[in-house]
């Protein structure tokens, strides 16, 4: 295995019911990419033949904690591992229970990918019809749904044919821009690493071909300049008496010295001195790199504030229309006070209004709701203390998400992506 | 027009530095805890990266088992001495000293787990609200499910079932009183992706990293370095062998593997066909299937 060092990161998900063979997928992608060590797969037998199965159960890979172990499910987010000679894979294995939407949004939110696997006997189900709607809510670019057990159902391209036509008629409600189908067999490896033989009319290519190849580059927004402001760098020593370096991740766009700039909120216009990263220049600075970035004025600019272009700006707004996922057993009611998290700024902030709430298994409308519930999907209104600046979700994934937090547990409580 | 993509590594070093970043701008203490080991040499680097031109702005600190190699205490002085940066010891003898923690006795006697004491009672007496590790999530499975920010309650200790969710690059570090954060920023990294990094940017590593040949004991299949923290059962001998290490914990509980990678890029070509993982040398993992979770949720690293 040679892994070359200008290889892209592509970050993925699976999701699926119970028992559709996540974590046997995702083991078999580590094992036939040979990512999985001796040691841990003698662990993994061990363990296995402790609880007395007659084969190597490859979900004990994933699942780490010991009251998942106990319990034979896997009941948080766990981030997995492998490279291939084409690319590095980083995988949240997020579990597929309804009581778990949280942890799937979660996974969701870093992810260029989603797998969603659909159990070849069983057809689309309720739960299909969840993680899609997630995937698309999440903005997520690419969809791979793979028809798994097809060595259940004998290798049969009419039970294939069914699924996709069915999973394509459902889909076209939904914005997902690239969808593409795989038969596979997890358990027995067709269509994984290696192309099966047992489906010859099967003429695509294999999920990791997919997975390796899958154009990923425009996933992030270069078009729209956004430079959120981290945090300030004066060095106060006398070689460096004068440097003033903005520091940050580039969220959006392309960014060159001499560029000119506008700083929000205060509104004030400046031209790009230099971008950098540890003295060294940068030409041009696209998301999501992280760099220090220095102006030709001497401008006051903090955290929170957010360097653009004269001619495209963000939203400037105080009142936000936003799509949330509620991660709390406290419910969400209207006036509750909350924190709004978004790029470098914090602020507090109020629910206003509760317009909808979605019922995820069949995309229904619920209004006339008076509180959200751990794991809903609602529409809010909310206002903040102070304005954001901000782009539509399907426009930027950065500067579109937020997250809710209760000023009282300072624990993270909702998940937003601003419309 | 270019290719506006990064490389797997400037990706995971973008990471990287963006939550080093977070961390300084949202806690009031901050601290680099440095084991001397290549992952917290790593973290040193990006931290140094994050700042410049300005100094890292955080002091590192060492819990000292009083059984380090000493290659790693002379790499670590010449590195806090060339970064500019405050040095930090918290020691494990001090707390045995002071009663606060007993000893492990008997041939397998270790002073890791000792570790979380002095670790918790140097981060209270320092103030530290946000204590920054290597710690990597390919390493261990425990790990797998860590958060890049990971809250502590006021006694150190992790509840992995009852972890904040964390959104995009949204990390929420607000907290009570008296709680801190342990931070992860290569939590993202794999070991190759370390090592990759490592040759990419020119780091320089303590030389225990590379071949040499060493005086060793090999006991329960586990190559330990011969050293006065290591009491020798009966019938047992030393060795001359090349070695190098994959990582650098404490003397009597690391162990070596057999090797004559002493080039970056041989240990990377070692690294890609190696079939055990880098913690499986690691006699402190094999106490039982849950021993990471059960130390971490007793405030260990
Ligand atoms: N025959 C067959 N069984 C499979 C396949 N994939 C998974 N399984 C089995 O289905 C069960 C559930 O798989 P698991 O990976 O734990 O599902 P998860 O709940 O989605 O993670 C296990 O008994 C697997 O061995 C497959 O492709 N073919
Ligand atoms: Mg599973």
């Amino acid at each position: 295995m040679s892994i070359q060092e200008n290889n892209q990161l592509l970050r993925f998900t699976t999701a699926g019911s119970v028992d559709d063979g996540k974590s046997t997928l995702i083991g078999r992608l580590l094992y036939d990419s040979k990512s999985i060590f001796e040691d841990q797969i003698e662990a993994v037998k061990t363990s296995s033949e402790k609880k007395g199965f007659d084969y190597v159960d490859l979900s004990l890979l994933t699942d780490g904690l010991k009251s998942e172990r106990e319990q034979g499910i896997t009941i948080d987010v766990a981030y997995r591992y492998f490279a291939t000679p084409k690319r590095k894979f980083i995988i949240a294995d997020t579990p597929g229970h309804t009581q778990y939407t949280r942890n799937m949004v979660t996974g969701a939110s870093t992810a260029n990918l989603a797998i969603i696997l659909v159990d070849a006997r069983k057809g689309l189900l309720e739960q299909t019809y969840r993680h899609s709607f997630i995937a698309s809510l999440l903005k997520i670019p690419h969809v791979v749904v793979c028809v798994n057990k097809m060595d259940l159902v004998d290798y049969s391209e009419e039970v294939y044919n069914k699924i996709v036509a069915d999973y394509e008629a459902f889909s076209s409600k939904l914005d997902i821009k690239d969808v593409q189908f795989v038969p596979i067999s997890a358990l027995k490896g067709d269509n994984v690493v290696d192309r099966s033989k047992n489906m010859s009319w099967y003429e695509g290519s294999t999920l990791l071909y997919h997975l390796e190849h899958v154009h990923i580059a425009s996933d992030f927004n270069h078009i729209d300049c956004r430079f959120p402001v981290q945090m300030v760098i004066r060095p106060h020593t006398l070689e460096f008496q004068d440097f003033r370096g903005y520091a940050g991740r580039i969220d959006g766009g392309i960014f060159k010295a001499g560029d000119e700039v506008k700083v929000l909120p205060s509104g004030f216009t400046s031209k790009i001195k230099s971008i950098e990263l540890n003295g060294e220049p940068i030409k041009e600075a696209y998301a999501p790199m992280s760099v220090t970035m220095t102006l030709d004025d001497e401008i006051d600019i903090s955290r929170g504030d957010m360097i653009v272009r004269p001619n495209n700006q963000p939203h400037t707004e105080q009142d936000l229309e936003v799509m949330v996922c509620w991660m709390n057993q406290k419910s969400l009611q209207n006036r509750t006070k909350l924190i709004v998290k978004h790029t470098t700024k914090e602020c507090q902030a109020l629910l206003k209004d509760i317009q909808y709430k979605v019922d995820v298994n069949t995309l229904h409308r619920i209004e006339d709701i008076q509180e959200i519930g751990m794991n809903d999907i609602a529409r809010v209104s909310i206002r903040t203390a102070s304005p954001i600046f901000f782009d539509s979700y399907s426009k930027n994934r950065q500067t579109g998400s937020i997250i809710l937090i209760d000023p009282n547990t300072n624990e993270t409580v909702g998940a937003g992506m601003i419309i | 027009m270019g290719q506006y993509y990064l490389s797997h590594l400037k990706e995971l070093e973008a990471e990287a530095i963006f939550i080093i970043r977070e961390v300084v701008s949202q806690f009031e203490k901050p601290a680099l805890l440095f084991s001397g080991g290549k992952d917290s040499i790593l973290l040193a680097h990006l931290a140094k990266k994050a700042f410049f031109p300005a100094k890292i702005p955080f002091p590192l600190i060492h819990i000292d088992t009083g059984h380090n190699f000493p290659e790693t205490l002379k790499f670590r002085d010449n590195l806090v001495r060339e970064l500019g940066v405050q040095l930090v010891v918290g020691s494990v003898q001090e707390s045995i000293d002071k009663g606060r923690v007993r000893e492990e006795t008997g041939v397998n006697a270790s002073r890791n787990a000792l570790q979380t004491v002095t670790l918790l009672d140097t981060l209270e007496k320092l103030k530290i609200d946000a204590a920054m590790g290597g710690a990597r999530r390919d390493e261990e499975k425990a790990r797998a499910k860590e958060r890049f920010f990971s809250h502590r309650d006021e006694f150190g200790q992790w509840d992995p079932k009852n972890q904040r969710p964390e959104l995009w690059n949204l990390f929420n570090g607000r907290k009570h009183h008296g709680e801190h954060f342990r931070v992860f920023p290569i939590s993202n990294w794999t070991e190759m992706d370390v090592w990759q990094y490592i040759k990419e940017e020119n780091i320089a590593l303590p030389s225990l990293y590379f071949s040499h040949e060493r005086e060793c004991v090999v006991r329960d299949e586990v190559i330990l370095a011969k050293s006065e923290y290591l009491p020798l059962k009966e019938g047992e001998e030393i060795k001359k062998l090349n070695v190098r290490y994959r990582t650098c914990g404490d003397m009597p509980i690391t162990g070596a593997v057999l090797s004559n990678a002493n080039t970056l890029e041989l240990i990377i070509e070692e690294v890609a066909t190696t079939r055990t993982t880098e913690r499986g040398t690691r006699a402190d993992d094999k106490r039982g299937e849950t021993a990471m979770e059960d130390r971490k949720k007793a405030g260990y690293f």
